[in-house]
């Protein structure tokens, strides 16, 4: 993971110590009930109340006036920032509401309308934008300049439960706090992409053109199956002519457009996979995401399976319906760019593969994960305990984590091997091996063995340097291979 | 606690009673000696832990008794105190050389059967032991207290073993104390005072000797002759050598110091020497003043008959694995082991033990005294093998065993004596058939009970021979065995393939007509227990170069998680790191990974012929005699 972008000072963890809006925050009048236990800058670990510990930018009441007061100009100042090798900055939005819960489902969603003090869908997005501020206070506080998004993501839950008016309003307040990438600033000069998921059930005509008039770019429309049977045991409502219109509104109104489809689930033939498939690319989507059904132990269908009512999902199935989905989506002009995803030339999800590619960015909403430099850190999960801490102006994280050496070495491994663009073979090889000689030699060896056993291949990339990446079988051995670079 | 009369050194012989309790398990053998400790008053009714005579935890917790313990306990009869040297024995087959000891330092044995089950099989042979020794026997049925005994029944089988009247065997209850103190009473009067010479030269015998890791070697000995004191230099006649003790001293029941020790009289000594193997056990001391001329009679060494391979799970534990068995050999010279380097399971120890209870008694103390987690091989025997060209070599470990052509193999035999309810007969029969047994006779024990005796391969009974016999008779037939001598056998050593690579852990030397289904069952084993890797895995049974058993496993086809975004990095970057500590705990066997449990799984002997199992081994056979 390379540095931050630092001007000025940098402090003694070569982080700059910021005077953004005139503050010195050096200068923090506030008690310190804890010192800095990560060493991020100014703030504190610290409990309010009932409201639990969360991380508290230790702003003066001032500072954080004369902060509001510039948001704008911020945004519109890290627009103009030289783009050059800096790390993109991305902002993802976590929605947890769903009207129901399906079988398979393990994310951090509720059904529930009203949680009481606030924490509710009607005044999520409210909340939701304090605690953006908050992120770009700490960002701030840490010393880290607050520069345009190139991605925004909604995900969930389930985005379209709220009002589309909610959902533009939060990208506008994205816009004015930290502005959003113009397309000449893009390396692909494609400009800012913001996304948000949608079940087809959630949107109509008039909000899919609310959405893109108000700054979405693309729409992730999750579909699953295309066959009843499957949809049913998967507990999904919508009926298949509601993804058509979907499509149809969404390409209307200039959307890019991605369809998820799940394979894998109990009872599903492989025609019935095969099926979905033919579906999927009839509606010619721009980008379309495969995932293989994975089962947590505490889910419903999880409790459902270990009851034996129903049956396990099997390996060997879903490696045969995975090489089906890889080879007919080939065929229809999709190429793959990550494990689960395929997408038309230019389409691909620029939000995810900053994921897989080191990227920044602020993770917002209950349970959300954020990434900055070397830290990993996540939201509290709950969105009543969320919206307390947020409303006692904690930025409401719940726990966090410090990459460094060996972890930074195997997240490198984990992410770049599961993408098209793969990794270049001396930077495999160091990332497996950082020793001396006879280790690299060994992880050479175990690089050249494995393509030579069919999971990876060679390649030149367009500068003529060698790289690698996983074939079909690579893809699905992804897991032990890394496993086995790890030792 | 109650002050005794009679003080060590100086009791007359003619109050003396030295007496062992032959028993099987869970006759009640140490609930008894309990309660004669609390009867007899060496031990306050507070103090009393259950089974005060069993020390070591392992013997607690399985309600067996391993190492023999002598306590001394006063006994009044007619106003007149008696010193009781109450001798604890073990009351397992593979524990026979221990009994064998404390026979011989008693002048009567307490023959205690549950009123319940009958006499068992070990039972009858320990009992055998003490009347070639002639032992005054007094036989005991306890247990009466429970409402399934049948003391009448049991009584009758007893009389007819021992040749007295029914009436005369006492009832007793460990548990309510009922009979005890009339079974003390009779053996006051029944059992005879020893007869030593109180006035000739010392001689002491030694019944047992363990080691306490605070004071050493502790010596228990049985004085025959004379007397020997406390700052008296003393001489072990067959290992000539001397030492100056450092205490002299009675149980009663904690270890006591005494000035002397007296003709016929029960104790300790502690010398200060550092092994067992420097206090010999059947050995005589005596003193190097007035030093005695002839020995005691002393015993025969026990042998090993079961070898195992021990290993541990970390090669890194394998200082401190030689480091337990250097301290388990302290305290029981019937272990024997020598360094052994398996390819699969890397630096361990090949150890001999007396029986299959013995190795796993071993193997569980090293697990809980020492803390070490443990691979053990399958239990074997120790074949003579003949090669083309003469030479001999006795194997005692599958690897061993010659490459080449072999002109016979000699394996051990063991004449078996199984008692068993007579419903079970045809069972028993069958079972002993199975494992190449040869009937000598069946004698009728009573109209219930059948004596079976069989002459069986000793590497038959060793392999899963007990717990069949177990099963097949709801847990009532019981076994005991020794070791008669060799016969030639059809053997050969099948080996296991793991892609192409013998795995020597799993090599065995079996019955040319067994390889077929240890062959089979131990792939099919495999196949199950060894994960999917990303490569296909074939795994063989071969006898030489010939393969007569395979299975494959195949290669794992899905191994990645479908999503990896923002929230999903650090919790799948914690299972990578999961797994891969896991993976530590693998056995690579060539690029093959193999978890330690499923070593320890195929390497345990449980029955796992299902009918699949069966097909294949019945497949094999038919392609090997065509």
């Amino acid at each position: 993971m390379s540095e931050l972008d630092t001007t000025g000072t940098p402090d003694s963890r070569g982080w700059e110590i910021p005077t953004i809006g005139g503050v010195d925050w050096q200068d923090n009048p506030d008690p310190v009930e804890e010192s800095d236990p990560l060493g991020l800058g100014k703030g504190v670990y610290r409990s309010e109340g009932k409201v639990p510990r969360g991380f508290r930018p230790t702003a003066s009441p001032q500072a954080l006036e004369k902060l509001r007061q510039d948001y704008q100009h911020a945004g519109e100042q890290a627009a103009a920032f030289e783009q050059g090798k800096d790390i993109p900055f991305e902002v993802y939005v976590h929605v947890p509401f769903c009207y129901r819960r399906c079988g398979y489902c393990d994310f951090n969603t509720y059904t529930t309308m009203d949680f009481g003090e606030g924490a509710s869908r009607e005044n999520f997005a409210n909340e939701l934008i304090k605690e953006m501020e908050l992120y770009a206070l700490w960002q701030q506080s840490a010393g880290m300049k607050l520069k345009p998004a190139s991605t925004v993501y909604f995900g969930g839950g389930t985005p379209t439960i709220l009002p589309a008016a909610d959902l533009v309003r939060m990208l506008t307040r994205v816009r004015q706090i930290w502005g959003l990438l113009p397309a000449n600033l893009q390396p692909d000069n494609l400009g800012y992409e913001a996304s948000t998921e949608a079940n087809p059930d959630t949107v109509s005509e008039k909000s899919i053109n609310e959405l893109a008039e108000g700054g979405f770019t693309r729409i992730s429309l999750g579909m699953q199956s295309a066959v009843p049977h499957v949809l049913q045991v998967l507990d999904r409502t919508h009926n298949q002519a509601n993804v058509v219109s979907a499509v149809g509104w969404a390409k209307k109104a200039g959307l890019s457009t991605s369809l998820d489809l799940i394979y894998g689930a109990p009872g599903e033939s492989v025609d019935d996979w095969k099926r979905s498939l033919d579906a999927v690319l009839s509606l010619e989507p721009d980008h379309i995401s495969c995932y293989a059904l994975t089962v947590a132990p505490g889910t419903k269908m999880g409790q459902r399976i270990a009851h034996g009512e129903l049956e396990t999902p099997r390996d060997d199935d879903e490696a045969h319906k995975y090489e089906i989905a890889c080879e007919q989506l080939a065929q229809a002009g999709y190429q793959w760019y990550e494990v689960s995803n395929w997408a038309k030339p230019g389409h691909e999800d620029r939000h995810n593969l900053g994921y897989w590619r080191g990227a920044d960015w602020a993770g917002l909403g209950p349970g959300a994960h954020a990434h900055a430099g070397n830290l990993r850190s996540w939201d509290t999960r709950h969105p009543k305990v969320w919206t307390r801490q947020v409303e006692a102006g904690i930025l409401p994280w719940a726990g966090h984590e410090i990459i460094t050496g060996q972890e930074a070495r195997e997240e490198k491994l984990m992410l770049s091997l599961r993408l098209y663009e793969g990794i270049a073979f001396d930077e495999l090889v160091s990332t497996i091996a950082d020793g001396d000689v006879t280790q690299r030699a060994q992880a050479r060896e175990q690089v050249n063995s494995f393509c030579e056993q069919g999971l990876l291949e060679r390649f030149t990339d367009k500068s003529g340097q060698l790289r690698v990446r996983p074939t079909v079988k690579g893809k699905l051995l992804n897991d032990g291979m890394i496993e086995a670079f790890l030792g | 606690m109650k002050q005794q009369v009679n003080q060590p050194g100086s009791t007359p012989q003619s109050l003396i009673r030295n007496f062992c309790i032959i028993a099987h398990i869970d006759h009640g053998k140490s609930t008894v000696a309990d309660r004669i400790l609390q009867l007899s008053g060496v031990v306050d009714a507070h103090d009393m832990r259950n089974q005060f005579l069993d020390k070591m935890d392992i013997e607690r917790e399985r309600g067996i008794t391993i190492k023999s313990q002598a306590v001394r306990v006063p006994w009044a009869v007619d106003g007149t105190e008696y010193t009781l040297g109450m001798i604890d024995t073990p009351g397992h087959v593979d524990f026979t050389y221990e009994v064998s000891r404390s026979l011989a330092a008693c002048e009567g044995a307490v023959l205690l059967v549950d009123a319940t089950q009958g006499i068992e099989a070990q039972t009858l042979s320990n009992l055998y032991m003490a009347l070639d020794d002639d032992l005054e026997i007094i036989p005991v049925l306890n247990k009466i207290d429970l409402p399934s005994a049948e003391p009448e029944k049991y009584g009758e089988e007893i009389a007819n073993l021992i040749g007295c009247d029914p009436d005369d065997i006492l009832r007793v209850s460990g548990k309510t104390g009922e009979g005890i103190p009339e079974l003390l009473d009779t053996i006051v009067k029944k059992i005879p005072a020893p007869h030593g010479d109180p006035d000739a030269p010392a001689r002491a015998l030694i019944f047992d000797s363990v080691y306490d890791s605070y004071r050493g070697i502790v010596t228990y000995i049985r004085m025959e002759d004379g007397e020997i004191h406390s700052r008296e230099r003393v001489r072990q006649m067959g290992l000539g050598s001397a030492h100056d003790p450092i205490e002299l001293g009675v149980i009663s029941p904690d270890m006591q110091p005494t000035q002397s020790l007296g003709a016929g009289e029960v104790g300790y000594i502690i010398t200060g020497v550092k092994d067992v193997s420097q206090s010999k056990v059947g050995d005589t001391i005596t003193t190097e003043k007035n030093p005695a001329t002839e020995v005691l009679p002393g015993y025969r060494e026990p042998e090993p008959m079961v070898y195992a391979g021990i290993f541990p799970m970390d090669n890194v534990d394998y200082p401190d694995l030689r480091d337990a068995l250097d301290k388990l050999v302290l305290n029981d010279a019937s272990l024997v082991y020598q360094p052994e380097t398996s390819v699969a399971l890397g630096f361990g120890f090949r150890c001999g033990f007396l029986g299959l209870l013995h190795m796993q008694i071993i193997v569980e103390r090293l697990r809980r005294e020492f803390g070490l987690e443990l691979i053990t091989t399958a239990p074997n025997v120790h074949y003579r093998v003949i090669a083309e060209d003469s030479s001999e070599i006795t194997v005692t470990n599958p690897s061993e065993y010659p490459e080449g052509k072999i002109r016979a193999v000699y394996e051990p035999v063991a004449d078996a004596d199984i008692i068993t309810p007579k419903e079970f007969v045809g069972d028993v029969m069958d079972l002993c058939q199975e494992h190449r047994g040869n009937m000598k006779n069946m004698e009728y024990l009573s109209t219930e009970r059948v004596d079976l005796h069989y002459e069986l391969p000793l590497g038959e009974i060793v392999f899963d021979f007990f717990d069949q016999l177990k099963s097949r008779t709801k847990g009532y037939a019981t076994l005991n065995y020794e070791l008669s001598g060799e016969q030639e056998a059809d053997l050969v050593k099948v080996d296991i393939l793991i892609q192409g690579e013998r795995v020597d852990a799993f090599s065995a030397i079996v019955h040319r007509d067994k390889a077929y289904a240890y062959g089979v069952m131990m792939t099919k084993k495999l196949q199950k227990l060894i994960p999917r890797q990303l490569f296909e895995i074939p795994l063989q049974a071969a006898i030489g170069a010939r393969i007569i058993a395979r299975e494959t496993i195949s290669a794992l086809r899905k191994d990645v998680l479908a999503k990896c975004y923002g929230g999903d990095i650090t919790r799948k970057r914690k299972l990578l790191e999961k797994q891969k500590a896991g993976k530590k705990k693998m056995k690579m066997l060539g690029r093959v990974e193999v978890p330690q449990e499923a070593f320890i799984a195929a390497l345990s002997t449980d029955d796992t012929t299902d009918r699949d199992t069966r097909e294949k081994i019945r497949a094999a056979k038919k392609k090997a005699s065509l």
